[in-house]
């Protein structure tokens, strides 16, 4: 393996920080698309040259760029995401019904075997796909169109859908999350879906153990282990060992477990990193110190990572969809902020140092290990 | 090509100029004002028409894919006239017909 590329999405443009694979000396480029919100960049497993980046902002709406030379040169693809029929209404945050309309593209997730094939996650929450490289997408309906739809409300950030979850064994069976939904389920590539929340509570809903309406974050898992899945939920760090059908809490010894962001290392199916942030109503570090925390035995037992972190007067968030790992040995561990630092560790937390101070707000980092 | 071979410009259309947001030029791939030949009656909504029939790259970002209705923050001025919401009626004026002035496209302004 030669190095890593990072995708890095901010609020005003994509970054792509490369290096070998040491991950000591970093080359940026950038911005890409400059001006505009990228909440997702995404390569293909199939083709690392060809990459997918959203692109929105308020005044010209949605706009999906494709590379096919590692991030050299783009070109708009398609962005016309129309939801199939009249698609209805969900909840508002006050609980009156509001009507669906489509926002902008939160995550885009390339198939691991075939380059022009690529799901997206949407804001109002729906499920598309690209079977042509991005030049036409078509609504996989059956999530949005399922019996709890009209009941699912926004988090903060809307009501979008942010993880998008095949199995790497059986890639027809998928984990979405969708905030503030919780997480749906399909066995059968996206025609039927199922909430999988149970053992899941939620302290801001009537019935704290309702079937939907959980505010998941993030899902996380090791290709080797399917059916262990962790979650980090708006409160609470979660693990699932049968593919998400039911959750019990590993927040154990963590200093707050409320967060955005969850990842599995690369090579440890049983490690995983989280970013506690202090609380839903305070969106910074606990004590304004930033420090990873690291299980090595699949959640309960938390350990803090600060070598190379702020640990003073540190108010920067850590967003949902920006915490990647890399593929090298020893695993790379990377996570941006809202400060606008990404942050690498080429030995798997125990060190970090920043690639980049100041970017604009991070809302996404995937990285590429390359050949 | 000899002139017969040459494609005709229908008789019936009119070249009009338009001045696009920054953002969008550049998704266009263009630099300055574009000009697209626009069909009679020359209304907003023919040259928002023929502009995304010529630069396929901004449809979806002027107007909204679902409802085809301008987007919030889009405005559209024409001799010193709001036309925002005048897309099929009334005509645009006749200097910018006539190619005397440019049909200005403008991001709203929000934020700082």
């Amino acid at each position: 393996m030669s190095g890593v590329r990072v995708l890095v999405g901010t609020t005003k443009g994509a970054f792509l920080l490369t290096s070998d694979g040491h991950r000591e000396d970093w080359e940026v480029s950038g911005p890409l698309f400059g001006g505009w919100e990228v909440y997702h960049v995404a390569g293909s497993p199939a083709d690392p040259e060809r990459l997918f980046a959203s692109q929105s902002n308020g005044w010209f709406g949605q706009v999906v760029q494709r590379s096919d030379d590692g991030g050299a040169t783009w070109e708009p693809v398609g962005n016309d995401f129309s939801y199939e029929g009249d698609p209805g209404t969900h909840q508002d945050y006050d609980g009156s019904s509001k009507p669906w309309k489509f926002a902008r593209v939160w995550h885009l997730r390339p198939s691991a075997e075939d380059p022009d094939t690529v799901l997206a996650g949407v804001e109002d929450a729906a499920l598309f796909r690209t079977e042509d490289g991005g030049q036409s997408w078509t609504e996989l309906p059956g999530l949005r169109t399922h019996a709890s739809a009209s009941s699912w409300a926004p988090g903060a950030g809307g009501l979008c859908l942010h993880t998008i979850l095949p199995r790497p064994d059986d890639p027809e069976r998928m984990l979405v999350a969708i905030s503030a939904a919780g997480v749906l389920a399909t066995e059968d590539g996206g025609a039927t879906w199922q909430p999988a929340n149970k053992g899941l509570q939620s302290g801001f809903m009537p019935d704290p153990e309702a079937e939907v309406g959980h505010c998941v974050h993030k899902l996380a898992r090791h290709p080797s282990q399917p059916d262990v899945v962790f979650m980090q939920k708006h409160w609470d760090v979660m693990r699932s060992d049968d593919g998400g059908m039911s959750w019990r809490e590993i927040s154990g010894n963590l200093p707050t477990d409320f967060g955005f962001t969850i990842a599995v290392h690369a090579h440890e199916p049983e490690t995983v990193y989280v970013v506690p942030i202090t609380s839903d109503e305070q969106h910074y570090p606990p004590d304004g110190r930033l420090r990873v925390y690291r299980s090595r035995t699949g959640g309960d037992e938390w350990e803090p990572l600060t070598d190379g972190l702020p640990q003073s007067d540190c108010y920067v968030n850590v967003l949902r969809d920006t915490m990647a790992v890399d593929a090298m040995d020893p695993c790379g561990v990377y996570f941006g902020t809202t400060g606008g630092q990404v942050y690498v560790s080429p030995n798997a937390g125990d060190h970090w140092t920043p690639i980049v101070r100041d970017l604009p707000r991070v809302l996404s980092v995937e990285v590429q290990t390359l050949p | 090509m000899s002139p017969q071979q040459k494609p005709a410009v229908p008789s019936d259309t009119v070249p009009i100029r338009i001045v696009l947001p920054s953002h969008l030029r550049t998704l266009a791939q263009v630099t300055g004002e574009v000009v697209v030949e626009v069909t009679a009656p020359v209304t907003t909504g023919a040259v928002i028409d023929a502009l995304e029939a010529a630069h396929p790259t901004l449809a979806g970002t002027i107007r909204d894919r679902d409802t085809g209705c301008r987007r919030p923050m889009i405005r559209i001025y024409a001799d010193g006239e709001d036309y925002s919401d005048a897309w099929t009626d009334p005509e645009l004026p006749d200097p910018v017909i006539e190619g005397h002035q440019p049909l200005r496209l403008v991001g709203a302004i929000a934020g700082g």
